[in-house]
């Protein structure tokens, strides 16, 4: 058990990497009793300190969505953490990871513009389908504080589910016009076809992801708010960004985000 | 050029031919002819075509395989290869495969083509393609290389027939301006389990550059794709394996559905 100012100090840890751009030890190598709920709380530290210098939450990204990484990191759910205003870019902007973040890698997925509030826990996917204005195509840019990506759960999840930076696309799509679990992913890096994937990569539906998050954060007493914006998972494998790379993403029924990296 | 003699060219057809019919495998048959060339595994494959033929088989198509970079690159060649489907290949949607007449089958999700006037290489791009695809259709290929282990060279495999070996195609054909090939999801499920997913892109970028590309190898023979041909264009997902009992699905974008029993 973390005592509340051990879970402090791991936050403004974590904060004080994430501004200085440099890398700490897993908190696992380190707390080898750390719960998935102690590291949430952690979490909400790091983003008491964002907070604090004037960010302000815009939404939520789900992450670990995807079988291969939860095989991976050896469990069986996914995790959560906040998106804020200075985390997001537009379509066509440089994003600049070289002075922003770490150890980049960009994910291709589909984000949810949401129109009511959603409060779990009892939220299905009819509800989030109801609550969603738009979906568009996203590049999430995942960053982690820790050492070489050597993340446990538990890290990962203290460290804001490894959130870095992200980008909306060219398009805002009604739910109603588009199959969220069919439709296809095309990820090309500086104009070659890197991978290619669909919706049910995640979770079995984007849908899925979305109503995981929204009975989640509900038993912490989080709801997600009409205007937000959430990430609901990578559909292909992760691919790490230099500056000067570029990247695109297509998505069948949605439409296309590109990002130049600098 | 050929290196092989008309003998060995029967030869090898008969015995890559009875290890298809009679499901059992074989070791690479460039172990035994390393001086064997492209068109002499061509010669092979087509020789095997004329056999069935010869006994009443119907062709009912053609297909495309490694189509992917990634495939070439570890295969270490540039060009993909082909295979023609022979009508008792087809199983109809919902049906069953027998597992004992197979060796060791992978599925694969794909897009087929049906031609509505003739394709002749060389020369033949993308546009040709759509300006003669009649529709597009879902479908699933069942490959089963004969060589054991799957372990084959790419002139073993067409030889080999590119290990084709049975295909099912159902769920909606459309149109070439209603959707979009690049972007077409697909999603394979085998008993309610996703096991893979893919956009059509995977295929050469685009399935129907992977038809302009089996007009243009066939017009390297003097061959062209007649219309009303029916071409499988390439995996979209990996190839994923089977085995008795499963119950396969693949879900197409705006297409429907396509599945089958492995009994």
């Amino acid at each position: 058990m973390m005592n509340n100012e051990l879970i402090q100090q791991c936050g403004d840890e974590l904060y004080a990497a994430q501004r200085n751009r440099t890398t700490v030890q897993p908190l696992t190598s380190r707390y080898s009793e750390l719960s998935i709920e102690e590291a949430y709380q952690i979490s909400l530290r790091l983003l008491e300190r964002r907070l604090a210098d004037g960010e302000r939450v815009i939404g939520k990204k789900v992450g670990l969505t995807s079988k291969a990484v939860q095989t991976m990191l050896g469990v069986d759910q996914p995790d959560f953490g906040y998106l804020t205003d200075r985390m997001a870019y537009n379509q066509g902007e440089e994003m600049p990871i070289g002075e922003q973040l770490i150890q980049p890698k960009a994910e291709g997925e589909i984000a949810f513009i949401l129109k009511k509030d959603l409060m779990g826990p009892g939220i299905t996917n009819a509800d989030v389908l109801a609550a969603t204005e738009c979906v568009m195509p996203c590049f999430e840019v995942v960053d982690s504080r820790i050492e070489n990506w050597q993340i446990r759960i538990q890290d990962t999840v203290a460290d804001n589910a490894s959130c870095g930076l992200f980008v909306l696309g060219d398009r805002a799509v009604s739910p109603r016009q588009v199959d969220l679990t069919t439709c296809g992913m095309v990820v090309e890096k500086n104009g070659v076809l890197l991978s290619t994937g669909a919706g049910a990569a995640a979770l079995g539906s984007p849908v899925n992801c979305v109503t995981w998050l929204a009975n989640t954060l509900g038993r912490f007493g989080i709801g997600l708010k009409a205007g937000e914006v959430i990430l609901s998972g990578s559909l292909v494998p992760l691919e790490p960004v230099k500056p000067g790379d570029f990247m695109s993403v297509s998505i069948g029924g949605i439409g296309s985000a590109s990002v130049r990296f600098i | 050029m050929g290196n092989l003699t008309h003998d060995e060219i029967q030869a090898l057809a008969e015995h890559c031919e009875k290890a298809e019919l009679q499901a059992y495998e074989i070791t690479k048959i460039t172990d035994d002819y390393p001086q064997m060339t492209y068109e002499d595994a061509f010669d092979i494959q087509w020789e095997a075509r004329r056999r069935k033929e010869a006994r009443g088989t119907k062709i009912v198509g053609m297909k495309m395989g490694l189509t992917s970079w990634a495939k070439m690159a570890q295969m270490g060649v540039e060009q993909p290869c082909y295979g023609y489907l022979a009508d008792y290949f087809s199983v109809p949607d919902g049906g069953d495969i027998r597992m004992d007449e197979l060796i060791h089958p992978k599925i694969e999700a794909e897009i087929a083509f049906v031609t509505k006037a003739p394709l002749k290489g060389p020369g033949v791009h993308i546009g040709d393609v759509l300006r003669a695809t009649d529709f597009i259709v879902p479908a699933v290929e069942v490959i089963d290389s004969r060589y054991k282990d799957f372990k084959f060279d790419l002139k073993s495999v067409i030889a080999d027939n590119s290990s084709s070996t049975r295909f099912i195609t159902g769920g909606c054909m459309a149109s070439l301006d209603e959707v979009d090939l690049k972007t077409l999801g697909v999603v394979m499920e085998i008993n309610g389990e996703v096991v893979a997913t893919g956009a059509g892109a995977a295929v050469l970028g685009h399935p129907a550059a992977s038809v302009a590309m089996l007009a243009n190898m066939l017009g390297e023979r003097g061959e062209e794709i007649p219309a009303g041909t029916f071409i499988m264009t390439g995996g979209i997902t990996a190839a994923i394996s089977v085995k008795r009992g499963d119950a396969i699905s693949v879900r197409y974008q705006g297409l429907g559905t396509v599945s089958a029993r492995f009994v």
